[in-house]
């Protein structure tokens, strides 16, 4: 891996050396510049620090923690209801699929199901979060690269599912509605007609993105071989989801976790991966992966079963000691909860694996030697949550 | 820091009557061939977690062999876990009360361990989708460990973020500052003795008000955890 940044580093130097004879004459001196905290191509308050030598990125360097919560910490001082309520914030766009690792970690340890039924809702409630979160990346890719239409598109569109997940659970963004043992509630009448027609609309959404940037010149040059990560170096780096897919690495938890206690077992989906790793292939990718999940939320409505949302839980819940890590493939990569349990009401120690921590700890690696225009488009491509990263 | 051979050869048998795990049993069966008496303690839940504990000093070579012969490439997470128990409990207790007694004694998790602080990391091999948790004990009068950089690119971070809530020094690393907290901060929140503050300055409420529902049986709670 690190072979990888060190021949790129040579190359990089060597091009420099070249440069320098014309560069002597024109006695550049390099600068500093701050690209944030606040800048849209953040999705909030991240800061880099980029060493400028004329447009040249020579070393990026992200400024995290003005998001900082410490949830780590918190979630030490509460129970397991209680944190729920703390996880939504984590990811804020797709609220719901944080919570589903961190229940099914407790159901692990206190050796319960959901019954199916919850089961299923929860896989449904998953992939729409899924559709919520990257619809707005869909669209917010093409502002990264100055193509402003696609964004209020997204935005309409994200409305449609954010209306959907508020009918049922009363909360647009932090729905909050995962109980350890099942949910909160069933489903409201006439939900699953309104869901069906959601996802056609979505699907044609998707049709809209693939001729209004997929097939842009512009925005393929814009992105086409322009922060290329090669496999082994987003292994290394535990990048997941659509960026490392996008490398090649044929790998989803959702197909690939036989034992997890969701409904993704019994839909037929494909995995799409993209060989080129660029921020073009980021992007086709996720664009397809929302196709997916339409199809899978339509297969997982037509299959429904009936029966309780609830197993039978004791009314004050009271975890058993051990350890599990639960991950689910969520909307920007792996998400992922190791709770140790001491037998309490509140779990001992929790660490959150975020997805975005991850995928953004390569921006050192990856904006060097770019230009800075670039550098806004692979940011973006990578796609990230601040308050995933800063949790 | 120097429990030898004899403590892990005691911690190798797993339940019996789960079913058999073939797959992760060959993973430990590889690990224990080529790390030996380095392994000081494994624990093994079929079709679910294989957490394996070296020692200290084998903390590199297992991430190494782990990625080269394992094939766990995907890097998950790298952190640690403090395992004395919080002086304050949630801190819910009433201040006006004497503070109630707590429990001082250490017990470590799977796979077991004898010092306070514990580094633990997960890798993956994405072919397979196995994962491993390594675990190492962190001397408790010379927190250091080597830093796994070189083995995994992505524990750059994972090792800035430890460090500073723990108070671990990574061994090697090549830059170890602060990630999330100002420069100046001092104290590593993580510890259990780093109080949380907001409730030591107010008392929690959420003891003090709970009250049943209108019209539900006498002496339940709010039924929000009812069912």
């Amino acid at each position: 891996m690190s072979a990888v940044s060190e021949r790129d580093q040579l190359r990089y130097i060597a091009a420099q050396a070249a440069d320098a004879r014309v560069n002597l004459e024109l006695e550049t001196e390099g600068m500093t510049l701050s690209i944030g905290p606040q800048h849209p191509a953040t999705h909030g308050t991240l800061r880099i620090v980029a060493r400028l030598d004329g447009e040249q990125v020579i070393a990026a360097e992200p400024i995290m923690g003005y998001m900082h919560r410490g949830y780590e910490k918190l979630v030490e001082a509460r129970t397991y209801p209680q944190i729920n309520t703390l996880i939504n914030r984590i990811d804020w766009l797709s609220s719901f699929a944080n919570e589903v690792p961190f229940i099914l970690a407790a159901e692990k340890l206190m050796e319960i199901e959901a019954p199916p039924r919850a089961q299923w809702i929860r896989t449904i409630f998953h992939e729409l979060s899924r559709i919520a979160n990257i619809t707005l990346f869909l669209g917010d890719m093409g502002v990264q690269v100055g193509a402003l239409t696609a964004v209020f598109y997204a935005f309409r569109d994200r409305e449609f599912v954010l209306n959907l997940i508020e009918s049922a659970t009363g909360g647009r963004f932090h729905p909050n509605f995962d109980r350890i043992g099942g949910l909160k509630e069933d489903l409201p009448k006439g939900w699953i007609d309104e869901t069906r027609a959601v996802m056609k609309r979505i699907r044609s959404f998707c049709d809209e993105m693939d001729d209004l940037l997929v097939g842009n010149e512009i925005f393929q040059a814009r992105t086409r071989g322009i922060g290329v990560i090669p496999k082994e170096v987003g292994l290394s780096y535990g990048l997941s989801g659509a960026n490392l897919r996008a490398s090649g690495v044929d790998w989803d938890l959702r197909r690939d976790d036989k034992d997890i206690a969701m409904a993704w077992k019994h839909a037929d989906f494909k995995v799409w991966t993209h060989p080129d790793g660029d921020s073009f292939a980021r992007y086709w990718v996720r664009l397809q992966e929302v196709r997916e999940s339409t199809r899978i939320i339509e297969q997982l409505l037509d299959g429904l079963p009936s029966g309780p949302i609830m197993a039978k839980v004791p009314r004050i819940i009271k975890v058993p000691e051990g350890e599990a890590y639960v991950q689910t493939e969520n909307p920007l990569g792996v998400m992922g909860y190791y709770v140790v349990s001491k037998g309490d009401l509140g779990p001992f120690r929790v660490k959150i694996r975020s997805a975005s921590f991850n995928n953004i700890s390569i921006t050192p690696w990856l904006l060097r030697g770019v230009y800075v225009p670039d550098a806004i488009a692979i940011l973006g491509s990578l796609y990230f949550i601040l308050g995933d990263i800063d949790r | 820091m120097s429990p030898l051979s004899s403590a892990g050869d005691a911690a190798a048998p797993e339940v019996e009557e789960a079913p058999r795990d073939e797959a992760r049993e060959e993973m430990l069966e590889h690990l224990q061939r080529e790390l030996g008496d380095a392994i000081v303690g494994t624990h093994l839940r079929p079709h679910d977690q294989l957490t394996v504990r070296v020692r200290n000093d084998a903390w590199v070579a297992a991430g190494e062999l782990a990625r080269d012969h394992l094939g766990c490439h995907f890097f998950d997470f790298l952190s640690a876990i403090d395992w004395k128990p919080s002086p304050w409990g949630r801190g819910e207790d009433d201040p006006t009360e004497p503070p109630p007694e707590r429990p001082t004694e250490i017990v470590q998790g799977y796979a077991g361990g004898e010092t306070r602080f514990q580094v633990f990391a997960r890798v993956l091999n994405t072919r397979t989708n196995l994962g491993l948790v390594l675990k190492a004990d962190v001397p408790d009068d010379r927190l250091e460990i080597a830093s796994w950089v070189p083995v995994y690119a992505g524990a750059d971070w994972h090792e800035r973020e430890t460090w500073e809530m723990y108070g671990i020094t990574f061994v090697g690393h090549p830059n170890l500052v602060h990630i999330y907290l100002p420069g100046d901060f001092e104290g590593h929140p993580l510890r259990k003795d780093f109080p949380l503050l907001a409730r030591m300055v107010k008392p929690w409420p959420g003891i003090a008000d709970v009250e049943p529902m209108p019209g539900s049986d006498a002496g339940s709670d709010d039924g929000e955890t009812a069912s």
